[in-house]
C-alpha cells in the first residue's frame, strides 16, 4: 500500500479523518485527525443551576445521552451528599438498559458488520440480506421504545433529574414492551451465534483494559475503576489515576495513565474485567462461544457488544417484571456547596464528570472526560501494531481494513471534542 | 416545490453534518419501521453517519444538521448550499444555533480558556449561527432532537409535491389535547410551553415538569406576558431567565425575552 488518506470517516460518529503517512514501505505516520468543531460545555455550564445540567451534558451525544445524564447526575448527587432509593437505581439501570439495546444494535449491524460483510452500509446490505437488517433494525427499535417509555423520547429523554426521576413512568407502558423485549433476547443470543463466525483480522494487543467493576452486578452507574493490572480505585481518585494531556502532534488532549501508559475503556474492557457479573443467558451465551479470555483483538469487540446485548435485553426484562414503584420518584434536595466525582460505563467506555458547585447550587467550574478521549491514543496505537500487515496489503483492503480497526472502536467524536483541538488545515 | 427529478430517477439525498450531537441525524437512523422504505424511495447519496459511499452532486435534497461554530464551517455552507436543490435545516442547532450558542452571550476565548490548554491552536468563530444566517434556506425543522415523524412527514410531502403538514400550535395546545395538568397552575412550576412550537408532544409537562424549549419559539407566543407571568414562579434565580436561554438561545423571540427576564431580575435585587 500507499500512504492512506481518508479525509472523512465514514460510519462513526462525529468528525474525523485518518492519515497513515508511508514512505518505502514503511509506515512513518499515523494520525486520527478530529475536526468536529469544540462546542465549550464545561465552559457554558459554568453558573448553570445544577438541575440544568443532566439536559445540558445529554446534549454532547445523541447516541449516549443517558451516559452523560447520568454521569453528571451522580456526579452532583455526590456533590450533596444524596443518597437516592434502590427503586430510582433500578430504574436508572434500566434507562441504561435501553441506550446500550440501542447503540449497540447500532454499532454492530449499522457501524460495524458492513466491514465484515464487504458491504458499504447497512442500507446496502438490506439489499442482499434484508432478514438481517430487518432484525437489526427491530432490535434497536426495543431499546428506543425502553427510553422513550421512561423519558418520553430516546434522544434527550427528559425524565431524569438529579435526585431520580421527575415522575415514575407508568408500568403498563413498560410492561407491554416485556413480548419484544424477549424477542430481542433470543435475536441477541443468535447475534453472539453469528458474531462468531464473521471474518476478523487477526490482531492481538496487551492492553490495560478499565472499566467500572461492582461485585453484585454488571459495572455500569456505581462501583470502582478496576483495571487489567490490578488496580482498584474509587471515582474520586479517578484523575490521580487517569489524566489527560496535550498532545499536539495529533492535536488533541489523549488520554493516558499517570505513567504515561496507554489503555483502553469500552466493551472489551467490560467484558474481561466482569464476565463473572453478566446475567445467566448472557454468562451461557458466553460459555457456549467458548473465546479465550481475556479478549485481545479490537476487531472482536462486536463479539463483546453481542454478548453484553444479550445481557441488557435479559437485565431489562428482569427489571421491568420487578417495577413496582412506590413512593416518591426524587428526593427533595438541601443545596449547599461541595464538589463531586461521578462516573458510569457509556456504551462506548467509562465517562467521568466532576463538578464544584456553590451553596446556592450553581456549577462553578465542570471537567467531562469522554471515553473516546480515553480511547484515541489506544487507536492510535493499534493502527501502528497493525501497520506490518497494512503495508502488505493492496491500497482498498488497507484503507478499509485501518477504518475498519477506527469503527471498531465505536467512537463518539461529537462526546471527545470539547477536549480535541480543531483541525482543518488538511482538508483543504 | 418539487424534488421529483423530471427523469424516472429517485431523487438524490445528502445529509450533513455542522457543529451539533449527531441526534437529528441519529433520528433519520431511528426511523427503524421506515428506513428501508426511504432507503428505496430515495437515492441517499451522502451519508457519512450511515455509509462509506459517496456520490457526487448535485443534489436534490440536502438535510443539514449542526450549527456554523468555525471558519471552516462557513465557508462548507455556501458548498453546500450550491450544491444542493433544496434545502432543509435539521433540528435546533441548525435552526437557531443549538446550546452551543451559549457562546453568543458570552466571550467565546474565555470558554475555550476554560475547556483547553493551547486555545491558540483553536480555530473557532466568536458565536454558533443557524445556517439560515449563512445561506438561503428552504425549510426548518426544529426540535432537539427533531420529532422522527416530523422528518418523515417533510421527506413524504417533498417526494408528493405538497406541503408539509407541520403542527402550527405551541406546547400548551398539545399539552391540553393529551389532558395533561397544567404545571404551572397546579404546581407553580415555570414552563415554556405557551410561547414554544409543537412538535414534542408535551413531553416535559407529560413528565411533572416544565417545557424548557428544544422547540423555539412559537410564531404566536406572547413573551412579554409569559415573562411577567413566569417569574414569580422562579425556583433558584434567574429560572425562566435560564429556560429561555438554553437550546434555541439565539432565537430573536427567545434572546428578547431572556434579556427581558434577567433585566427583570436584575430589578428585583436593586428593590
Amino acid at each position: 500500500m500507499n500512504t492512506i488518506e481518508v479525509p472523512a470517516l465514514a460510519r462513526v460518529e462525529g468528525e474525523g479523518g485518518l492519515y497513515i503517512g508511508v514512505k518505502d514501505g514503511q509506515v512513518i505516520e499515523i494520525r486520527l485527525d478530529i475536526y468536529e468543531p469544540p462546542r465549550f460545555f464545561e465552559g457554558f455550564l459554568v453558573g448553570r443551576y445544577l438541575q440544568e445540567v443532566p439536559d445540558i451534558t445529554a446534549r454532547i451525544c445523541g447516541i449516549c445521552p443517558v451516559a452523560y445524564q447520568m454521569s453528571s447526575i451522580t456526579a452532583l448527587e455526590k456533590a450533596l451528599d444524596v443518597e437516592v432509593s434502590p427503586q430510582v437505581y433500578a430504574l436508572r439501570r434500566l434507562m441504561y438498559c435501553g441506550e446500550y439495546i440501542e447503540s449497540h444494535a447500532l454499532h454492530i449491524y449499522l457501524l460495524q458488520a458492513p466491514d465484515l460483510l464487504g458491504q458499504p452500509s447497512a442500507l446496502d446490505l438490506a439489499a442482499i440480506a434484508p432478514e438481517v437488517v430487518k432484525n437489526a433494525l427491530r432490535m434497536k427499535k426495543i431499546g428506543n421504545e425502553v427510553l422513550k417509555a421512561i423519558g418520553g423520547r430516546s434522544v434527550h429523554p427528559v425524565n431524569a433529574c438529579v435526585g431520580g426521576f421527575y415522575r415514575w413512568p407508568e408500568a403498563v407502558s413498560l410492561k407491554a414492551l416485556l413480548p419484544e423485549l424477549e424477542w430481542g433476547l433470543g435475536a441477541a443470543k443468535e447475534t453472539v451465534r453469528w458474531s462468531l463466525n464473521l471474518p476478523y483480522p487477526e490482531l492481538e494487543i496487551d492492553y490495560k483494559f478499565v472499566a467500572i467493576h461492582h461485585p453484585e452486578e454488571y459495572g455500569v452507574i456505581k462501583g470502582e475503576v478496576w483495571s487489567s493490572k490490578g488496580s482498584k480505585i474509587s471515582a474520586a481518585e479517578f484523575e490521580m489515576s487517569y489524566i489527560e494531556e496535550h498532545v499536539q502532534r495529533s492535536n488533541a488532549l489523549h488520554g493516558h495513565t499517570v505513567d504515561g501508559g496507554t489503555y483502553l475503556v469500552g466493551p472489551l474492557a467490560r467484558l474481561n474485567l466482569n464476565n463473572a457479573q453478566l446475567f445467566p443467558e448472557a454468562q451461557k451465551a458466553l460459555k457456549d462461544a467458548s473465546l479465550k479470555l481475556p479478549l485481545k483483538n479490537p476487531y472482536k469487540s462486536l463479539i463483546a457488544r453481542a454478548i453484553e446485548l444479550v445481557h441488557f435485553y435479559e437485565e431489562a426484562i428482569t427489571l421491568i417484571k420487578a417495577y413496582n414503584p412506590s413512593g416518591p420518584a426524587h428526593v427533595g434536595l438541601k443545596l449547599k456547596a461541595g464538589e463531586g466525582c461521578g462516573m458510569s460505563e457509556a456504551p462506548r467506555g467509562l465517562l467521568y464528570h466532576r463538578y464544584k458547585i456553590d451553596e446556592n447550587g450553581i456549577v462553578k467550574f465542570a471537567k467531562i472526560t469522554p471515553p473516546t478521549a480515553q480511547n484515541l491514543p489506544r487507536i492510535e496505537a493499534d493502527l501502528y501494531a497493525m501497520a506490518p500487515q497494512l503495508v502488505e496489503m493492496p491500497q482498498e483492503q488497507a484503507t478499509l481494513t485501518a477504518e475498519h480497526l477506527v469503527r471498531s472502536y465505536d467512537p463518539c467524536i461529537s462526546c471527545a471534542t470539547h477536549f480535541l483541538k480543531l483541525k482543518i488545515e488538511n482538508r483543504k | 416545490m418539487t424534488i421529483t427529478p423530471k427523469t424516472n430517477r429517485k431523487p438524490k439525498v445528502a445529509v450533513y453534518k455542522f457543529s451539533s450531537c449527531d441526534g437529528c441525524q441519529l433520528s433519520i437512523l431511528n426511523l427503524e419501521d421506515e428506513l428501508l422504505d426511504l432507503a428505496s424511495a430515495v437515492d441517499i447519496a451522502f451519508f457519512l453517519e450511515a455509509t462509506r459511499t459517496v456520490k457526487p452532486g448535485p443534489y436534490d435534497v440536502g438535510i443539514v444538521e449542526g450549527s456554523v461554530t468555525t471558519p471552516y464551517e462557513a465557508e462548507r455552507i455556501k458548498e453546500v448550499r450550491d450544491e444542493c436543490k433544496y434545502l432543509i435545516s435539521l433540528g435546533t442547532c441548525a435552526t437557531a444555533g443549538g446550546i452551543q450558542a451559549l457562546r453568543n452571550f458570552a466571550k467565546a476565548d474565555d470558554y475555550a480558556k476554560a475547556v483547553y490548554a493551547h486555545p491558540e491552536f483553536l480555530h473557532y468563530l466568536e458565536t454558533s449561527t443557524p445556517i439560515s444566517a449563512h445561506v438561503p434556506v428552504d425549510l426548518e425543522i426544529w426540535g432537539c432532537p427533531v420529532n422522527k415523524g416530523t422528518v418523515v412527514e417533510v421527506l413524504a410531502a417533498l417526494l408528493q409535491s405538497r406541503r408539509p403538514n407541520f403542527p402550527p400550535s405551541p406546547v400548551c395546545l398539545e399539552c391540553k389535547r393529551r389532558g395533561i395538568v397544567c404545571v404551572v397552575v397546579a404546581q407553580g412550576i415555570p414552563c415554556l410551553g405557551p410561547v414554544v412550537h409543537g412538535g414534542c408532544g408535551a413531553l416535559c409537562p407529560a413528565n411533572g415538569r416544565g417545557c424548557y424549549g428544544c422547540f423555539g419559539p412559537s410564531s404566536a407566543g406572547n413573551f412579554s406576558g409569559l415573562v411577567a407571568n413566569m417569574i414569580p414562579h422562579d425556583r433558584y434565580p434567574n429560572e425562566t431567565a435560564n429556560l429561555l436561554r438554553s437550546f434555541s438561545s439565539h432565537a430573536p423571540a427567545f434572546r428578547a425575552a431572556a434579556d427581558t427576564a434577567l433585566k427583570a431580575a436584575r430589578g428585583k435585587e436593586t428593590k
